[in-house]
């Protein structure tokens, strides 16, 4: 069966400007990378990547955008969505020295990531591109996990000021590094690709979805690549040759929308 | 062949599918305007079956023309699944599908779930044959109508088509169902009504196609709840002539075309069957 199981929020954390993290009661088995569609009864189901991962307990982290994150926004412990998943794929680590870049939410759904590749004594730097400083999140706890974490901001409000793919550029120049793991706007990410060269490359793609089990076709990129079951983390590769990849998505009606 | 609404949205999606082995591709069913559809939950799997209320969501029949244009070299046909609210609209839609190329023509008029559209226009026989009639003096490319379960004159309906000139009846689009959640004690479908496919549904199209294989000569497409090479035997003996696939994909993935093709084959060779036109219509006795 693939439908939703309601279990009540534990709870609800305000982590920056319009970003909050839920967190609820789930069994299941995750891989950092991999999402859950939530389903808020009434409003709408949106799928979620997994920002907390722990054995009984699984959280995601959302910023207030849209009707549906609106309506999670409200939620207050107690209150109950449905949680269908953990669907798609999830990184794969490989390497020593591993880069991380997220760029705004992105950074929500690579912090789990960069803590199991904690666990394996890499080494390992992170940098959280936000616009302004209000808009960070995570900073500490991914400095718990021993990284070394480095701040961009768009507006020079707190470290490196202009854009993440920038600051990664200059690392990727000085540094070996072994991979690279994105998730952020997506031209953040097409610029990055483009910085890596032969260096491995993973990023987590967003698309419009519906089913999240790989029969609609919604969220398919390029020659029929199903974001919900065939990523949402795609290669370097496979990425380098997917026209779609920092150019269009489509909306829900499938209409062929620029990114 | 892929029945219409699995991974048939746009182009490099069909051209997965075609890659995948189906010896032909059925559109999303495509309208006169972009339609956004339902809000989601829009599929649901149950025990046996999955449950969807997507909402006929399609970019719109001028839109689509551009992913039409993108298998155009395709050697494989590619059917254009319509859909409209009356004649003009149809006729319209299918002359476009003509113009990009398609093999053929489906008219969805079985959408379960949709106001104005597919059930609503296909309950009404008098309204389907004049669909079909006009649709059938417009284009040149053959015209198949696809019918519902969800009806209590699917013999009256399926003859309104044939005396439209249609050229093949596909039997059956889904049936319609509910899931409601127990602990929210409400239906999980943003839409609540969904059509229902799969596994659980296959006794129900048998039934269907074996029952209008008896009132029409012109060809039956089988579908509802094919998952194997002997799914599509049971189909054929009931009068099909070709059979579509589309839950499946989510029981045995994309590969599942030629999965299927080659347990037809191994399911002739052990039963000393060369032709499958032996077979078709074999179970009316």
């Amino acid at each position: 069966m693939n439908i939703p199981t309601v279990a009540p929020l534990l709870s609800s954390v305000t982590e920056a400007s319009d970003i909050k993290t839920i967190t609820f009661k789930n069994k299941s088995a995750v891989l950092p990378g991999q999402f859950f569609m939530i389903w808020i009864p009434g409003v709408d189901e949106i799928p979620m990547s997994v920002s907390y991962i722990t054995r009984d307990v699984k959280g995601i982290t959302f910023r207030n955008i849209g009707e549906a994150t609106r309506a999670l926004a409200r939620l207050k412990p107690g209150d109950r969505i449905g949680i269908r998943g953990p669907y798609g794929n999830g990184f794969r680590i490989t390497g020593k020295h591993l880069l991380f870049v997220g760029g705004g939410t992105g950074i929500a759904m690579l912090a789990p990531v960069v803590e199991q590749a904690q666990k394996r004594k890499l080494n390992l730097t992170v940098i959280l591109g936000v616009k302004t400083k209000k808009e960070l999140f995570f900073e500490n706890r991914l400095r718990r996990s021993g990284a070394t974490v480095l701040v961009s901001t768009d507006d020079g409000s707190k470290g490196y000021k202009g854009y993440a793919s920038e600051l990664a550029k200059d690392i990727l120049e000085k540094e070996h590094i072994n991979a690279v793991y994105t998730c952020g706007p997506e031209p953040m990410m097409k610029s990055l690709l483009s910085h890596c060269k032969t260096i491995p490359f993973q990023a987590s793609l967003e698309r419009y979805m519906k089913c999240s089990i790989g029969l609609c076709g919604q969220c398919c990129i390029g020659k029929g690549l199903r974001v919900c079951v065939d990523g949402p983390i795609f290669d370097g590769k496979t990425l380098r040759h997917c026209e779609d990849f920092g150019t269009f998505k489509r909306d829900a009606s499938g209409r062929k929308i620029p990114i | 062949m892929l029945a219409s609404g699995i991974m048939d949205e746009d182009a490099g999606s069909m051209q997965r599918i075609i890659d995948c082995g189906a010896g032909a591709i059925v559109t999303k069913s495509i309208g006169m305007q972009p339609r956004d559809g339902y809000a989601n939950p829009t599929v649901l799997e149950l025990e046996y079956g999955l449950l969807n209320a997507m909402g006929l969501p399609n970019p719109g029949i001028e839109q689509y023309g551009q992913e039409m244009k993108k298998l155009r070299s395709s050697t494989t046909p590619i059917i254009g699944s319509i859909f409209g609210a009356n004649e003009k609209e149809f006729t319209l839609l299918a002359e476009k599908m003509e113009h990009y190329g398609a093999s053929a023509v489906e008219l969805n008029v079985s959408c379960p779930h949709a106001k104005h559209y597919g059930l609503e226009v296909g309950c009404d026989t008098t309204l389907l044959q004049k669909i079909v009639s006009s649709v059938k003096d417009h284009v040149q490319i053959p015209v198949w109508v696809k019918i519902s379960p969800n009806v209590t004159n699917i013999v009256e309906i399926v003859k309104a088509a044939e005396q439209g000139n249609a050229d093949a009846i596909v039997a059956i689009n889904t049936v319609k169902g509910l899931k409601i959640d127990l602990e929210t004690r409400r239906p999980i479908l943003a839409n609540k009504i969904g059509g229902y496919s799969g596994i659980a549904i296959k006794p129900i199209g048998i039934r269907c196609v074996y029952d209008i294989a008896t009132q029409v000569q012109i060809p039956i497409i089988g579908v509802g709840g094919i998952t194997t090479g002997e799914d599509a035997i049971e189909y054929f003996l009931a009068g099909a002539s070709a059979v579509q696939i589309g839950s499946a994909v989510y029981y045995r993935g994309l590969d599942v075309f030629t999965l299927i093709c080659k347990e037809i084959e191994q399911w002739m060779s052990t039963h000393h069957i060369k032709k499958i036109t032996e077979l078709i219509g074999a179970g009316h006795q």
